[in-house]
């Protein structure tokens, strides 16, 4: 019977060292009769109890059927999912196409792009130029903007039918929404909002890194037995491919029956709220305010700043709930996670659910009166005095230099 | 007619502090708390109640035994009954696995018109259960849904939260909805709520009573499987500017316009 629980303490070979109880991050082991044992309802089957057993004494049970090898064989490439809106490639594609070309490279197959929409086929050249060898194109009206039912069905089809090895695409409201759908109905392995790909020197199989618990911890992860290995990757992390109009590509179009662009659900509207002329996903300069800001009409303060500097606008949880400004600012845990090369933050006190919005900015600089506030434990630079001093200086400088 | 919410139990993470001499996460004292964003899934299916006039809000998680917790308290704000999916068997799944367990409860439940749950858990942070439900059963689903503008029993129209702003959309229920923060305010618990989930009692279905195809459950039903944990290297100590605002500013200004020109 113990054979079958998903991961068991062998006591034979437990010399309880306790070790393991303080490299679990679940606090799922404990002592009892000098061996380990663990609780089940606490453990995620991470492993790293396995690891940090020096007696080998703890395992995972492995999978009872595994398909043969062979079958995993014949998945070939890596593919990027290429978002487009309004007929626009986002840039998160880019980024995609330079660890995509990364991971071919090392894998010795074709980085390859599938593009949806209508009348896309202008956009396949600087796919190419960015990297892709070959580019899916399915074109049709039905497909002009995202909706669920047909991006599923499409790309589902596409893949079973050119059966890639790996498939990435952008951790977006779109990417999300869509891929986890595929993933089931190829009943295939996906792993979220990574900030970090490789590849398995031996393996040859994606290692697919990402943080867990709001970047507390990080975690790599595996679809050792399933193709095509899937992830969702952070916008932002990864650097956007240069384009190298030289580079030669084919662009293969793909088409379907009517059906297939069938949908339940329809598309009513796009309505674009374009307060900021900079979304929080794509900004490479965020400027926060939070409750230091004091009010409504304070925020303007922040937004000249953004403006100047073509930054845009994010704010902290308590400035939403002021309703100083709408939810779609809101950094951090019950709000938008951000990456930008520079996230300033101005009279935020730093408060852990905010942290986990942005600590993983390249450049953090926070403005705040408090010298105690959690902020700058995160700050790459900080200045501890009153942002309306600080801020119409730092407005004013942009405004000349940069105009 | 009956209303779905899907919740999930997790560690609150404002308690969540990291052991410096081994660098893994202190649990010890932790809180368990639904997951936040699950809070405001559970307001929208009592709205939609109020709204219809009609239905049984009935909420399942699926966790450890102690997940009842969180279910009694969705209880106490309102939900008429409350399902755990609990059972050894559902240990070590990824989200492949947990989306085609609630799957099977939601269909054994039936009659399921309205499913509702949370954009994503803050623990994994993953936003794949929601749209994986919606495969597994075979129904339409709308993501980052911030409102709901009208509804019956047939149909809904919804707003959908994007990167620029909100798409409408209209779908034919049943359906999933995963909800972000903006959709509404959560009640507090009523008293008669709160003796109601003290005397409620929570069935337990196992992966047997579900039906489950064992291979696609737990472990055995999870493609992706976690080899590494790890604790992120902490941010380089940081640099204090120091002086009036002008010189601070004055020096902030030339630093980031080294970094946003070069």
């Amino acid at each position: 019977m113990a054979e079958k629980e998903a991961i068991r303490v062998i006591d034979e070979k437990c010399t309880g060292c306790t070790l393991c109880v303080k490299f679990c991050p679940f606090g799922a082991i404990s002592m009892s009769g000098k061996k380990a044992v663990i609780d089940l309802a606490k453990c995620t089957l991470c492993g790293a109890c396995v690891e940090s057993c020096k007696f080998d004494a703890i395992v995972i049970r492995e999978k009872e059927e595994k398909p043969a090898k062979a079958a995993l064989s014949s998945y070939k490439d890596v593919w990027v999912f290429c978002e487009q809106k309004k007929s626009g490639v986002q840039s998160v594609a880019f980024e995609l196409l330079s660890k995509g070309r990364e991971l071919a490279d090392k894998l010795g197959v074709d980085l390859c792009c599938v593009l949806l929409g209508d009348s896309m086929e202008e956009a396949c050249g600087d796919l190419i130029a960015r990297g892709a060898d070959k580019v899916y194109l399915v074109d049709s009206p039905k497909l002009k903007a995202y909706q669920d039912d047909p991006y599923t069905r499409v790309l589902t089809k596409l893949i079973a039918k050119h059966k890639p090895e790996i498939v990435l695409c952008g951790a977006t409201t779109i990417g999300r929404s869509l891929i986890s759908r595929v993933a089931v109905a190829l009943e295939t392995g996906l792993t979220a909002d990574c900030t970090g790909l490789d590849i398995d020197p031996e393996e040859k199989i994606l290692l697919q890194t990402r943080p867990a618990f709001g970047g507390n911890i990080m975690a790599t992860i595996i679809s050792p037995d399933h193709r095509p290995q899937m992830a969702t990757v952070r916008h932002k992390v990864m650097k956007e491919a240069v384009p190298d109009p030289g580079r030669k590509g084919r662009v293969i179009k793909e088409e379907f029956p009517e059906d297939v662009y069938m949908s339940r659900s329809k598309l009513i509207d796009i309505v674009e709220e374009l307060e900021e002329t900079v979304n929080l996903a794509e900004a490479d300069i965020i400027v926060s305010g939070g409750r230091g800001v004091g009010s409504k009409e304070n925020f303007g303060i922040i937004r000249e700043l953004a403006l100047s500097l073509n930054a845009a606008v994010g704010a902290s949880r308590s400035a939403v709930d002021a309703d100083w400004i709408p939810y779609s600012h809101q950094v951090g845990q019950t709000g938008k996670t951000v990456c930008p090369k520079v996230y300033i933050a101005c009279g935020i006190s730093g408060q852990i659910q905010h942290l986990i919005g942005m600590k993983s900015s390249d450049v953090i600089v926070a403005i705040n009166k408090d010298p105690e506030a959690p902020i700058f434990s995160v700050a790459t630079y900080g200045i501890i005095d009153d942002l309306f001093k600080v801020l119409p200086i730092l407005t004013e400088k942009f405004n000349q230099t940069l105009s | 007619m009956k209303i779905i919410v899907l919740i999930k139990q997790v560690p609150d993470t404002t308690d969540v502090k990291i052991a410096p001499e081994t660098n893994t996460l202190i649990r010890d004292g932790v809180e368990s708390i639904i997951n936040p964003f699950d809070m405001y899934a559970i307001e929208e299916a009592l709205r939609v109640r109020e709204t219809l006039g009609e239905g049984e809000v009935i909420v399942v998680s699926m966790g450890p035994p102690q997940a009842e917790e969180a279910l009694r308290e969705a209880i106490s704000m309102g939900c008429d009954s409350a399902i755990l999916l609990s059972d050894r068997k559902f240990a070590g799944s990824d989200t492949w696995a947990t989306s085609y367990t609630l799957s099977q409860a939601i269909k054994k439940v039936g009659d399921h018109r309205v499913i509702f749950c949370g954009k994503q858990a803050s623990d994994g942070d993953t936003a794949q259960v929601g749209p994986g439900i919606s495969m597994h059963l075979d129904i339409p689903q709308v993501t980052y849904v911030k409102k709901i503008e009208k509804i019956d029993g047939k149909s809904a129209t919804v707003e959908r939260m994007t990167e620029e702003g909100y798409d409408i959309v209209e779908t034919p229920l049943p359906a999933i909805f995963t909800v972000v923060k903006e959709i509404n305010e959560p009640r507090l618990p009523s008293l008669k709520g709160k003796m109601k989930a003290k005397k409620a009692e929570i069935p337990v279905w196992t992966a047997e009573e579900l039906t489950c195809d064992e291979n696609k459950i737990g472990l055995d039903g999870s493609p992706t499987r976690v080899v590494k944990i790890f604790t992120p290297p902490p941010r380089e100590g940081g640099q204090l500017l120091k002086g009036e605002p002008a010189e601070t500013a004055g020096e902030l200004a030339g630093i980031l316009k080294g970094l946003i020109i070069g």
